[in-house]
């Protein structure tokens, strides 16, 4: 309960909100980010990667059991490869041409 | 300069028969520096980036020193697209209502040859990889690398998944980024830990000229950075800071990933809470919110570099680990690192040579430069202060609450003052533990 309130931001700055700026091209035959095992996400406590995550790609869901991916704004950063306790997300690159694309940088 | 057409990969009929000197794998910083490097030398070289432009995948804070790029292009500054030359470096130390800042300011810095630049590496990348298909390079975009080509066991090349799109190579230069997918498949790098990586998230902030340079009391054109420590984190291992562009802000605050895990803090919640800072909050009113962006950062120093060659191989730039946060420094670590690999493959070509034992003179080239130096240092930094949150949660605040008793005028005699500020800071802090953190901290930045 606390987490989620440390957790909690003003609408407006929400990160779903910032993800408009971003151009993103997604590939829509394929995710490039894959839960490999459902039965390990169903055991791990913390389910980190539903926090650390810059752009909230996996969401816990609690009916169906599983973590759910939203690949399409996943901004590559990486760090769901290297966070994930049981190393149990397969992280590849978009397909060339795809994924997000910066204007900015 | 004659601005080339970039290839396609069909264009540049890359079939199984194609060979080139040099496949370098990526057009960030250290990819385009090898690849225009190596094409002045007169090598062959093909560059092949993921994106659909160099750059499109690239972040970084957004500082860029004048003389490690010159070292590749001299007078680069020139024609680049950079944004701002910095004239004031700024340090501030935060509480939740408080600041306590230190600064360097040069008007030296502000005219020629300077020192340091803010660019946006969208725009740049895609200028500094036109230099090296100017110089010769082919570059392919809208491509990945897949895996390094074997024959026999030796890395003779790339594959990038592409129907006919295995591409010979007598050298790969793995300048794939942080994440290195590339030096993973080829056996160099192990897993990076939480615990070896900074998770940074970058906002660009939209600001007129006039309102940016009224703000941070700069003339016309001139730039200046803040690195923000303390509060800013949330407790956390890391820094926030600003920088200036022409008519934007860089924003960026980042933590070490496990200890987001450990405290169980969303990044773009981190950002929030550091955006909302009294202090940063008033820089950015008005300003309008362009791209947000996360990006990872090598943090280990030394201590969690991978091999950086093998037979055919050379890693580079962020995929080798060259990273010195502390001092703002890894362009530099990245271009310096791709003129050695590009000065290695020129050797091994004239030589034939692409062994282990003849590429390992890139690993001399590194340790032999102030690279190596400064990096084992960074380790030592980087370890000393993990898990010691007192130096960006109470030393600040116990400073704050000094210099406020101190700056506080209220008729108590001075020397009263001090003794109340000694009883004060050791009531919070023993003695011992003071001295140790003091000593420690010294030798962890020395």
């Amino acid at each position: 309960m606390a987490e989620e309130d440390v957790n909690q931001v003003t609408p407006g700055a929400r990160v779903e909100e910032k993800l408009y700026n971003v151009r993103f091209k997604t590939d829509e035959d394929r995710s490039h980010l894959i839960v490999l095992d459902n039965q390990l996400c169903n055991r791990c406590v913390d389910k980190p990667c539903t926090v650390f995550c810059p752009v909230t790609v996996y969401k816990w869901e609690n009916g169906e059991h599983k973590i759910s991916v939203s690949y399409e704004k996943c901004v590559e950063c990486g760090a769901c490869r290297i966070g994930c306790p049981y190393f149990n997300i397969e992280w590849k690159y978009p397909k060339g041409g795809f994924g997000v694309q910066y204007k900015f940088g | 300069m004659k601005r080339l057409k970039r290839r396609t990969l069909s264009e540049a009929n890359l079939a199984a028969t194609d060979r080139f000197d040099v496949v370098v794998v990526g057009a960030g910083l250290a990819g385009t520096a090898a690849s225009y490097l190596l094409a002045k030398a007169g090598l062959s070289v093909l560059c092949v980036e993921r994106g659909e432009d160099p750059g499109t995948k690239n972040v970084m804070g957004g500082i860029l020193y004048r003389q490690p790029t010159e070292k590749i292009l001299p007078g680069w500054w020139k024609d680049a697209p950079v944004e701002r030359p910095i004239v004031e470096e700024r340090i501030w130390l935060v509480t939740p209502d408080s600041m306590v800042q230190g600064g360097f300011r040069s008007a030296r810095y502000g005219e020629e040859p300077y020192n340091a630049f803010s660019v946006l590496r969208v725009k740049f990348d895609k200028w500094f990889a036109d230099q090296a298909v100017g110089a010769g390079a082919v570059l392919v975009t809208d491509t990945v690398v897949e895996d390094v080509l074997r024959e026999n066991g030796r890395i003779v090349g790339v594959t990038t998944g592409r129907e006919q799109g295995d591409v010979h190579g007598d050298i790969v230069i793995a300048a794939d980024g942080v994440n290195s997918l590339l030096s993973k498949k080829a056996g160099l790098h192990p897993e990076l830990a939480p615990h070896q990586v900074a998770l940074v998230t970058k906002e660009i902030i939209n600001m007129s000229r006039e309102k940016i340079e009224d703000r941070f009391l700069l003339n016309a054109n001139e730039g200046a950075t803040i690195e923000v420590f303390g509060d800013s984190t949330m407790g956390m291992l890391g820094y926030g800071f600003i920088y200036t562009n022409r008519d934007s802000l860089s924003i960026g605050v980042g933590a070490l990933l496990s200890d987001l895990i450990k405290k169980k803090i969303n990044p773009n919640v981190l950002m929030e809470h550091f955006k909302s800072h009294p202090m940063v909050k008033r820089l950015l009113e008005g300003g309008e919110a362009k791209e947000y962006m996360a990006h990872l950062i090598p943090e280990g120093g030394a201590a969690s570099m991978p091999p950086v060659y093998r037979q055919g191989m050379l890693v580079v730039g962020d995929a080798a680990g060259l990273s010195n946060p502390i001092y703002r420094e890894g362009s530099n670590l990245a271009l310096m690192s791709a003129k050695f690999a590009a000065q290695v493959c020129v050797e091994a070509h004239e030589r034939g040579d692409f062994s282990a034992e003849m590429l390992s003179r890139y690993q001399t080239l590194l340790d032999e430069s102030f690279i190596m130096d400064d990096l084992r240092g960074y380790s030592k930094t980087s370890s000393f202060f993990q898990g010691k949150p007192q130096f960006l949660e109470r030393y600040p605040e116990i400073l704050v609450d000094a210099l406020h008793e101190f700056l506080t005028v209220d008729n108590v005699p001075k020397r009263a003052k001090q003794r109340r500020i000694l009883r004060q800071v050791l009531s919070r802090r023993a003695p011992w533990e003071l001295a140790r953190d003091a000593v420690g901290a010294l030798r962890a930045l020395t």
